[in-house]
C-alpha cells in the first residue's frame, strides 16, 4: 500500500495542480514575463562571470514570496541559484 | 472602544465569502461580541438571504452613504442572536454608487459601536473590491483547493498587501478529505506553501451548508455539522485562541479523526 502510494505520488492530479499553479503564479506575481527573467539571467551571468566561473546551464532564477523579517509581511523575492564551478583569481581581472 | 473591521474577500466568485462572513459573524456574537455584518456587494446582494433576513430590509448601505437615512435605521437586528446586525447592500444600484472614502467613513462609524465589523466583499478586483477593503484593518482571504481559486487568492493577497492590509489570513473552504487522501486535491500544506500566508481555518465540504443556507440559518449554530465546528474553531482563532488544525492525511478514518479533534468521541451520556 505504502509502496503503491509512493509510486503513484509523482503523477497524482494534486501534484500536477501544484506545479501548474507555481509556474503561473511566478508570472502573475510580478507581472514578469519569461523573456524578462531571461534578460535578468543574462545580465547576472555577465556580472558574476567576472569573479567566478559558473555553471550557466544549471543557473536557475525565479520569483517567489518570502516573509520579511522586520514585520513578518509577505514580500516578493527574486531567488537565484547559481552553481559555482571555480573562483577566478582576482588578480587576473 | 474601537472594534475590528475585517474584510472577507477571495477574488474568485463562488468560493464561500458570503457563507464565511455569515458564519464568522454569527460565531462571534455567540461568543458574546457585538457584530455588524456589512454586505459590500452592491447590486448583487446575498448576505441577507444567507442570513435569512431578506424580508426585513427597509434601508440599505447606499441609503446610509447618501444620507437618505441614519446609520442606525438601516441596521437590521437579527432577533435570533444577542447582538448581531446586518447592513444590507443596495440591490438596484451599482458598485459606483459609493466610493472608498465613503466606505472608510462608514466602517469607522460602525467600529465605534461594534466589537466586530465584518465586510462581505464582492468577487473581482475592481471598484467593489476597492470599496470593500477601504475601511478594513484586517483581511480574510477565502479560497477552495482548486487552481483557479488559488490563483485568484494569490492575486488578492498581493493587492491587499499593496493597499496596506498586511498579513491577510487564509480560509481554505470545501476541502474534500477523501480526495485529499487519494492525492486528487491539494492539501493544506500545498496551499500554504504556494500562498505563503497564515492559515485561519480549514472548512470541510459539508452538505449541511446547503441545507442551512436553504433555511437562512448559519451552519455554525448546528452542533453536529463538521463545517460548523470548523467555523467555531475559526472564530476562536480570530479571538486569539490557539486551536490546532485538523490533520487530513493520517491513516485514521476521516470521521474518527474529526471526532477525536472535536472531542466528540466521548460516549453519549
Amino acid at each position: 500500500m505504502d509502496l503503491f502510494k509512493w509510486f503513484n505520488k509523482s503523477t497524482s492530479s494534486k501534484d500536477i495542480a501544484k506545479e501548474r499553479l507555481k509556474l503561473v503564479l511566478i508570472h502573475d506575481r510580478a507581472n514578469v514575463s519569461p523573456q524578462f527573467l531571461e534578460m535578468i539571467k543574462g545580465e547576472l551571468i555577465k556580472v558574476i562571470s567576472d569573479y567566478m566561473e559558473i555553471d550557466e546551464e544549471g543557473l536557475e532564477i525565479k520569483l517567489t514570496r518570502t516573509k520579511r523579517e522586520i514585520d513578518d509581511s509577505t514580500v516578493p523575492a527574486l531567488v537565484a541559484n547559481i552553481p559555482i564551478k571555480r573562483m577566478k583569481d582576482k588578480g587576473n581581472i | 472602544m474601537i472594534g475590528e473591521v475585517i474584510v472577507v474577500t477571495s477574488g474568485k466568485g463562488g468560493v464561500g465569502k458570503t457563507t464565511t462572513t455569515a458564519n464568522i459573524g454569527t460565531g462571534l456574537t455567540l461568543k458574546g461580541k457585538s457584530v455588524v455584518l456589512v454586505d459590500a456587494d452592491i447590486g448583487l446582494r446575498n448576505l441577507d438571504v444567507v442570513m435569512g433576513l431578506e424580508n426585513r430590509i427597509v434601508y440599505d448601505l447606499v441609503d446610509v452613504v447618501e444620507g437618505v437615512c441614519r446609520l442606525r435605521q438601516a441596521l437590521i437586528k437579527d432577533k435570533r442572536y444577542p447582538n448581531l446586525f446586518l447592513l444590507p447592500a443596495a440591490q438596484t444600484k451599482d458598485k459606483n454608487a459609493v466610493n472608498p472614502e465613503q466606505m472608510q467613513k462608514l466602517a469607522t462609524d460602525l467600529s465605534e459601536e461594534f466589537d466586530y465589523v465584518i465586510l462581505d466583499c464582492p468577487a473581482g478586483i475592481e471598484q467593489g473590491f476597492k470599496n470593500a477593503i477601504a475601511g478594513a484593518n484586517k483581511a480574510i482571504v477565502v479560497t477552495t483547493p482548486e487552481v483557479s481559486a488559488v490563483r485568484d487568492a494569490d492575486r488578492i493577497i498581493g493587492l491587499l498587501e499593496a493597499s496596506g492590509l498586511r498579513n491577510p489570513m487564509l480560509i481554505i473552504n470545501r476541502i474534500k478529505m477523501e480526495m485529499v487522501k487519494r492525492g486528487d486535491m491539494m492539501n493544506i500544506d500545498d496551499m500554504i506553501d504556494i500562498l505563503a500566508i497564515d492559515l485561519l481555518g480549514v472548512i470541510p465540504d459539508d452538505d449541511l451548508i446547503v441545507v442551512s443556507t436553504n433555511r437562512g440559518e448559519p451552519v455554525i449554530a448546528t452542533e453536529q455539522s463538521l463545517a460548523g465546528q470548523a467555523y467555531r474553531n475559526v472564530v476562536r482563532r480570530l479571538m486569539g485562541e490557539d486551536i490546532p488544525f485538523m490533520n487530513l492525511e493520517s491513516d485514521d478514518g476521516f470521521f474518527k479523526k474529526m471526532a477525536k479533534l472535536f472531542g466528540l468521541n466521548k460516549k453519549k451520556q
